[in-house]
């Protein structure tokens, strides 16, 4: 354990969660902007800060982009009245805001953002993990607390229902993730998730080889971040707003930063398994100096960001579903979906050696 | 630094498990689970320690990550408020300490008869997951099928008990 390590590790975490934070506020104004686009609206573009806001032309083009917004956003958040009601678990009610948040956040320990930065001891992952894929699952899986907690803690029907919904969802839903990237594995050969990315530098990206696990895994993931088309738990004629009903202020906001918090994590594990993570075609050796580092890194933000957006483009795009017919789809269609995908990958190698 | 956070862990294990059995502050049924559930966790980082990452990473994955949840489901589904005024009875107590004592005494037996010394260290299977899916799928092939026939059976069961119609 030197300290060197050690610092330039706390550097690296503070930098992730930093930047998870920044990209949290922007893919909710992202969300806006793009839903306005398709509904034929303009979207935010109000909000002005006092001095750049009389800057020519660039202050009112920000403002017309609506850059400001999440700092509107924020401070509303944290200025509402906290209302706690009186018949809810206290203790829980606290707690739950936190453990929905927290497992999104260390999802991103494992993602490999970059090659190096020139020198190669300094690896742009935050923990080098021999089983980076089975850690992320464990702690995705541990989502689900936060979740049935809320609705638990809440003490009313609706959230408590609510809660019980959107956890069975996320539990079917993990089955049929976990599954679609066993394949993955078979033909990279290690769970390691920068040995990964060094096979797709070499042999080009995994979506071309495992097509049909990319898209069980995306399907599944708009499930397990609650997302429309599969956004159950909210629905306001049956459940009020779901698990969060009672929730206000800052403790709301929490779960609506977890819910994107965690959309951000499952875009940089697509990008790592299936868009080659840091590297483009022609350009897949590890970084020699600064200038090319930060340019994976970039590279890498730049493929999450194309993620983002189909994020939010299928949910303002797709009607939802019902809830029997999303249970049927993860339980009666993507489980053999996958569990075939994983014999006809397993019978392949088989086959070939 | 590793000694820290072998005790810390440890610590963390055995507080909890207690808290799990015996809180004195709350008797929710839901509390227990949580313990339970966190005590899982701190073992996840007790089997860290040891090197055995996948074992740590299928700990959490498997028990805190799906069983748990689903003890929790049915304990916040049944709202078990009896069991929150219930009082230790006298038999379970002795049957208790009788069970702990016979683990305890097994547990001095096996650390004493083993001749494992401070210098004898190297894990069998370090870290890789590769060495211990040959050996489940090489040496252990029968126990480890036997177990998933198991499952099933439990599964299969379930199912059955569940289905009025299929009866």
């Amino acid at each position: 354990m030197d300290w060197n390590f050690i610092l330039f590790t706390l550097i690296k975490i503070a930098c992730v969660i930093g930047a998870v934070l920044t990209m949290f506020a922007y893919s909710v104004l992202a969300e806006r902007k793009i839903s306005a686009f398709i509904q034929d609206r303009v979207g935010p573009n109000r909000v002005a800060l006092p001095l750049i806001g009389s800057v020519p032309v660039i202050g009112p083009l920000l403002t017309r982009l609506g850059f400001w917004q999440p700092i509107a956003d924020g401070l509303k958040a944290i200025l509402k009245e906290d209302f706690t009601p009186s018949y809810v678990r206290k203790a829980y009610f606290w707690l739950a805001p936190a453990i929905a948040l927290i497992p999104s956040f260390l999802t991103t320990a494992v993602i490999p953002f970059g090659s190096t930065l020139g020198n190669p001891n300094n690896k742009m992952v935050i923990a080098d993990l021999d089983v980076g894929i089975l850690y992320t699952f464990g702690i995705v899986s541990l989502g689900v607390y936060g979740i049935v907690l809320a609705g638990y803690a809440a003490k009313s029907k609706y959230p408590f229902l609510g809660g019980i919904r959107s956890s069975a969802q996320m539990i079917s839903y993990e089955i049929a993730m976990g599954m679609s990237v066993v394949p993955l594995f078979l033909v990279v050969g290690n769970l390691n998730l920068s040995k990964v990315i060094e096979y797709q530098a070499q042999n080009g990206w995994l979506i071309c080889y495992t097509p049909v696990s990319f898209f069980i895994f995306l399907v599944s993931a708009f499930a397990e971040t609650n997302r429309l088309p599969f956004d159950l738990p909210e629905c306001e004629t049956e459940l009020v707003a779901g698990y969060n009903t009672e929730y206000s202020s800052m403790k709301f906001a929490l779960f609506f930063m977890g819910e994107y918090a965690n959309m951000i994590a499952a875009a940089s594990m697509m990008v790592v398994l299936f868009f080659g993570g840091w590297t483009l075609p022609g350009l897949t050796t590890p970084a020699n100096t600064l200038a090319t580092g930060l340019l994976h890194i970039g590279i890498f933000v730049g493929k999450m960001l194309v993620l983002m957006v189909l994020f939010i483009w299928v949910r303002w795009m797709l009607p939802r579903f019902r809830y029997d017919q999303l249970m049927d789809l993860g339980w009666r269609r993507f489980i053999p979906l996958a569990l075939a995908n994983i014999f006809f990958y397993a019978a392949w190698f088989w086959m070939k050696s | 630094m590793q000694d820290l956070f072998f005790y810390l862990f440890a610590a963390l294990t055995l507080l909890c498990g207690f808290l799990v059995v015996a809180n004195p502050f709350n008797r929710n049924p839901v509390t227990s689970a949580m313990f339970l559930a966190l005590t899982i966790v701190s073992m996840a980082g007790l089997f860290v320690l040891l090197h055995a990452f996948f074992l740590a990473a299928v700990q959490i994955l498997v028990y805190a990550g799906a069983v748990m949840v689903l003890f929790l489901f049915v304990i916040m589904l049944l709202d078990l408020k009896e069991e929150q005024r219930r009082t230790a009875n006298k038999f379970g107590i002795v049957s208790g300490i009788i069970s702990v004592g016979a683990i305890t005494v097994i547990f001095i037996k096996a650390i004493f008869e083993s001749h494992a010394t401070a210098t004898d260290t190297t894990p069998v299977l370090e870290g890789a997951t590769q060495p211990l899916g040959r050996m489940l799928f090489n040496d252990y092939l029968l126990p480890f099928e036997i177990l998933s026939v198991l499952l099933l059976v439990a599964m299969v069961g379930v199912i059955l008990l569940s289905k009025k119609d299929l009866r």
